[in-house]
């Protein structure tokens, strides 16, 4: 019988092998590729054990590490956790990271390479690497005044300031706590998250820089923009506004929020078309200037872009192809054009800047355990959107918009503000969005918020009643 | 014929033909038994320096309670030695400190997965659970007693020939009898495990070794008629239909199991078992082929009838799609085995308890994350070194019944081994068994530590000279004995 057991020990040493080759393929070659795998706790794990650095607003750390004796040494800890969750994001066991934890987390956790020095004199100290300090450009009188004026409401609110493109307040209501979510309790951790899913108001969206909507008329900023850039329209050209615009090619009319001509004998200028929002004379400009002019512009201030400040924004859209009609429902921000919070801040802040749209960032500065500055976000140009004097027309447009028109509840007395409203219909019978963007002071402006409130009521009024209020706090707040 | 193949293969049937010369030649064979003892206390070093440096990652250190498992462990594979020493003076060497390793790194990793469990608990304020490690050496004791029983109750493993169908039977029974009322139990959907006063055993453990006993002697007898050839297809001779009969209750038994018990591990260790048995009793590749296709078709139909066996297969090929819940296990496995990369996190460093069912099932999982690479090619080449003795004795051993007992009881070992580090590493689906000696539970060890007994049992009749029995005057042996 020794051939046989020969043979079946053959087949035997095989199967060996074959477990050999298997746990080589594992446990050497793909290592890297199951590391990476989002849902492996054991990579988060091994960085609770060294100290997290903190994110700072100013010199307050909102999110830190703090010992607790636990096998996990250490505990992340957020104060404000729900002020400041869309711009920390959090950090679980469980779940992985998401926001500044996720996108900062070779420099919070020290494994950065910018850390070079460092890392080498603790491996020779034999002690364990010190989390770097991440920065962030956040103003929190801005923020806390966007998070009180949201309450009660799903919105999202994005300042930036005009000459650099530094984000100073990003907002969300409804939010959540990164917090719990970042406890040692995996049980707490399940049922907070689970929670928050179910949530039909969606608190873990990343509102400000996530949630796409039509900008309703808050988009009449880019077409007039682009009116202006055409070289055939001043802010005193006068267009045509009558009650109804009957849409090219169909048989659908389109009307004016007051159901009337948007003035006396349907026809006005440009400026008082904005400053009253007037649907019927934008549509009908939409259509003179044409969808590519429209996109373009778009484009120049943001549009098609996907940010990353670092965290990654959704990227906002301009339909592709419209026809006609399309193109004329496009122009007043509705048919398939969406925006984020932080894009139509943008528009404002590229206005404000004499046409120079900035690169949006949220981080201002890297620094060392020791405190010591290892990086400086420089402030970037993303495009010449508009020609100076483009700009300073369409501000003058916008002064007038807050001063004579819809956008009475953004003034403040002794500053100059520029606003526009917007109401945006999100489908038929549903509730609309309701959008403000301004900035001020509109001489020499140091802040652009947008402010973005979702199920507002049916009425252009809403962008005006529900959204300035918050945009004028968040001013005040930059100004004070 | 087969006295010409012999002769030819000398040089690598070495420990045959040396064997049986020097019974001839009346030479008395060295015992090799300090040689074990050398390897014991290799083995014992290796588990005190493990569970030091558990203790030391992990807590303040040693305490008395672990020195005394720690000289426990030393005791009771000290008296597996005495005993071999006085009833199985010429049994292999090698065995007894390599299945003592094994169950040593075993103890270790349960110790390890206490201490972690016992931290978790801690942190949420629960009740810390009884570690496991001191009811595994309870186990460990019990079976060395076992294990010394054996060797003294069986001086000749061919005793056992003479209980072919009792051992049989019981065998049967034992397999059945978890789907006995009252005393059946079972535990996350497999019916394994019997209840007896306060004891949750499983009898499938003790019923392989029966099974391997009754395969042995049963196919003794018939192996003569099972390897006739009626007919020949594809150059291979095919059995009568009438010899079909054994094949197919195997087959029947084995389906049964997966049916009625839902273990799939076990179904597939007994099928493959007994095809085994049959090819090499009768030394007929027919069985080899046969036996593949009723397994195919077999795995084909369960596939098509049963979900828990479906539900095996589809997490095997995309476990990712299901890391929340049914796939957790084998997901948190491969992290785990990738967090520990070729030189692994460090005893008492990663995080092992990760992975449900880490001490019993997933214990090479665990194993592989704090050891890494390095750590699971040893672990495997300890099984290799088994499995290969295993195989050696079989060659060695004189008798047809001993020869088809031991290759038996090494390839229960062989395939439990494949069928769950394969399971726990994607390489094969994933099937409940036990890895032979480290994993926790009783009556795994027990049983496994009885198929040493026996493979010790058949080795030192292998290699005891004959010409003892004949000659009691050992001195006048002495006398030409070669230095």
């Amino acid at each position: 019988m020794t051939r046989p057991i020969l043979r079946t020990a053959l087949v035997f040493a095989l199967l060996f092998i074959a477990l050999l080759v298997n746990v080589t393929i594992i446990q050497f070659a793909r290592v890297g590729d199951y590391r990476d795998r989002p849902g492996n706790q054991r990579v988060l794990l091994e960085e609770y054990d060294r100290e997290r650095g903190p994110i700072l607003v100013g010199s307050d750390a909102v999110a830190r590490s703090v010992e607790t004796g636990d096998t996990l040494r250490y505990l992340r800890t957020y104060s404000d956790g729900p002020l400041y969750a869309p711009v920390t994001g959090f950090y679980s066991i469980v779940y992985g990271a998401t926001g500044l934890e996720r996108q900062e987390n070779r420099i919070l956790n020290g494994k950065s390479d910018l850390f070079f020095i460092e890392r080498t004199e603790q491996l020779f100290a034999g002690r364990q690497p010190l989390g770097g300090a991440v920065e962030t450009t956040i103003d929190d009188r801005a923020q806390r005044a966007a998070f009180a004026g949201l309450q009660g409401k799903i919105g999202a609110v994005v300042a930036i300031e005009p000459s650099t493109g530094r984000v100073l307040a990003s907002v969300q209501t409804p939010s959540f706590d990164p917090g719990m979510l970042s406890s040692h309790d995996p049980a707490e951790i399940r049922a907070y998250y689970a929670t928050l899913k179910a949530d039909p108001e969606k608190p873990l969206l990343n509102r400000p820089i996530v949630s796409l909507n039509p900008p309703g008329s808050t988009f009449k900023l880019v077409t007039a923009a682009a009116a202006l850039a055409s070289g055939r329209f001043t802010a005193d050209s006068v267009l045509p506004g009558p009650a109804t615009y009957r849409l090219p090619q169909t048989k659908t009319e389109l009307r004016n929020w007051n159901r009337g001509p948007c003035a006396p004998g349907g026809k006005l200028t440009l400026r008082e078309a904005l400053a009253i929002s007037c649907n019927t004379a934008f549509a009908w400009l939409g259509n003179e200037l044409g969808a590519d002019a429209l996109r373009q512009q778009a484009e120049l201030m943001g549009f098609g872009t996907g940010f990353e400040i670092p965290l990654r924004a959704a990227t906002s859209r301009f339909p592709e192809e419209p026809d006609a009609p399309q193109t004329s429902l496009s122009a007043i921000g509705q048919f398939d054009v969406r925006a984020t919070a932080l894009q139509m801040a943008m528009v404002g802040a590229g206005i404000a800047n004499g046409g120079a749209v900035m690169r949006p960032y949220l981080v201002q500065e890297i620094r060392a355990p020791d405190l010591t500055v290892l990086k400086t976000t420089e402030p970037e140009v993303f495009a010449q959107a508009m020609t100076a004097a483009d700009a300073a027309s369409l501000t003058d447009m916008m002064i007038n918009a807050v001063e004579n028109g819809t956008g009475s509840n953004v003034r403040i007395n002794g500053v100059s503000v520029a606003g526009k409203t917007g109401t945006a219909q999100t489908g038929n019978d549903r509730p609309s969005v309701a959008w403000f963007v301004a900035f001020a002071p509109a001489n020499a402006p140091k802040v652009a918020v947008a402010v973005m409130i979702e199920e507002a009521g049916v009425a252009e009024v809403s962008g005006n009643s529900l959204a300035a209020p918050i945009a004028k706090d968040v001013i005040e707040a930059i100004l004070r | 014929m087969r006295g010409a193949t012999r002769a030819l293969r000398m040089p690598r049937c070495g420990a045959v033909s040396s064997a049986a010369r020097q019974a001839v030649e009346g030479l008395r064979q060295p015992s090799r038994r300090n040689i074990e003892l050398g390897l014991l206390v290799g083995a014992w070093l290796i588990g005190a320096f493990g569970t030091i440096q558990v203790a030391w990652a992990t807590t303040e250190g040693m305490n008395q309670r672990l020195w005394i498992t720690v000289g426990a462990v030393a005791i009771l594979s000290l008296a597996m030695h005495v005993t071999l020493r006085r009833r199985a003076t010429y049994a292999d060497p090698i065995l007894l400190p390599v299945s003592t390793l094994l169950t040593i790194l075993g103890l270790v990793m349960i110790y390890r997965i206490d201490v972690a469990s016992a931290l978790r608990a801690e942190r949420n304020d629960a009740p810390i659970p009884t570690p496991d490690v001191y009811a595994q050496l309870t186990w460990f004791s019990v079976a060395v007693v076992l294990f010394v029983a054996v060797l003294i109750l069986v001086p000749d493993h061919r005793r056992l020939q003479r209980f072919t169908y009792t051992f049989g039977l019981v065998g049967l029974i034992l397999l059945v009898l978890p789907l006995a009322p009252v005393i059946g139990t079972t535990v996350n959907g497999a019916t394994l495990w019997i209840r007896v006063g306060g004891f949750s055993l499983q009898p499938a453990e003790l019923s392989k070794i029966l099974l391997t006993v009754f395969f042995a002697g049963y196919l003794m007898e018939k192996r003569d008629s099972l390897s006739l050839v009626r007919s020949k297809f594809l150059g291979l001779g095919f059995p009568r239909l009438k010899d079909l009969g054994p094949i197919a209750i195997a087959w029947a038994v084995s389906l049964g199991v997966l049916v009625f018990q839902r273990d799939l591990g076990t179904s597939l260790l007994f099928f493959g078992l007994f095809v085994f048995m049959l090819y090499i009793a009768t030394q007929r590749r027919s069985w080899l082929v046969l036996g593949g296709i009723l397994f195919a078709v077999g795995a084909g139909l369960s596939y098509l009838m049963f979900g828990h066996v479906r539900a095996r297969v589809t997490i095997w090929i995309d476990p990712w799609a299901y890391a929340d819940d049914s796939g957790y296990q084998i997901v948190q496995s491969l992290y785990g085995l990738a967090n520990g990369g070729i030189f692994g996190a460090g005893l008492g460093q990663g995080f092992p308890n990760f992975v449900p069912f880490a001490n019993t099932d997933f214990i090479v999982a665990a194993l592989g994350e704090e050891l890494g690479l390095t750590g699971i090619f040893a672990l495997l080449l300890l099984y290799a070194l088994v499995v290969e003795r295993g195989f050696r004795i079989a060659i060695s051993v004189r008798d047809s019944f001993g020869q088809l007992l031991a290759v038996g009881l090494s390839i229960t070992l062989a395939l439990q081994v494949f069928v769950i580090v394969g399971g726990v590493t994607k390489l094969i689906p994933l099937t409940g068994l036990t890895t032979p000696f480290l994993s926790y539970g009783g009556s795994s060890l027990i049983a496994n530590w009885v198929i040493i007994a026996l493979l010790l049992r058949i080795s030192d009749r292998a290699r005891r000279p004959e010409v003892k029995e004949a000659a009691p005057d050992e001195a006048l042996t002495q006398v030409v004995r070669r230095v």
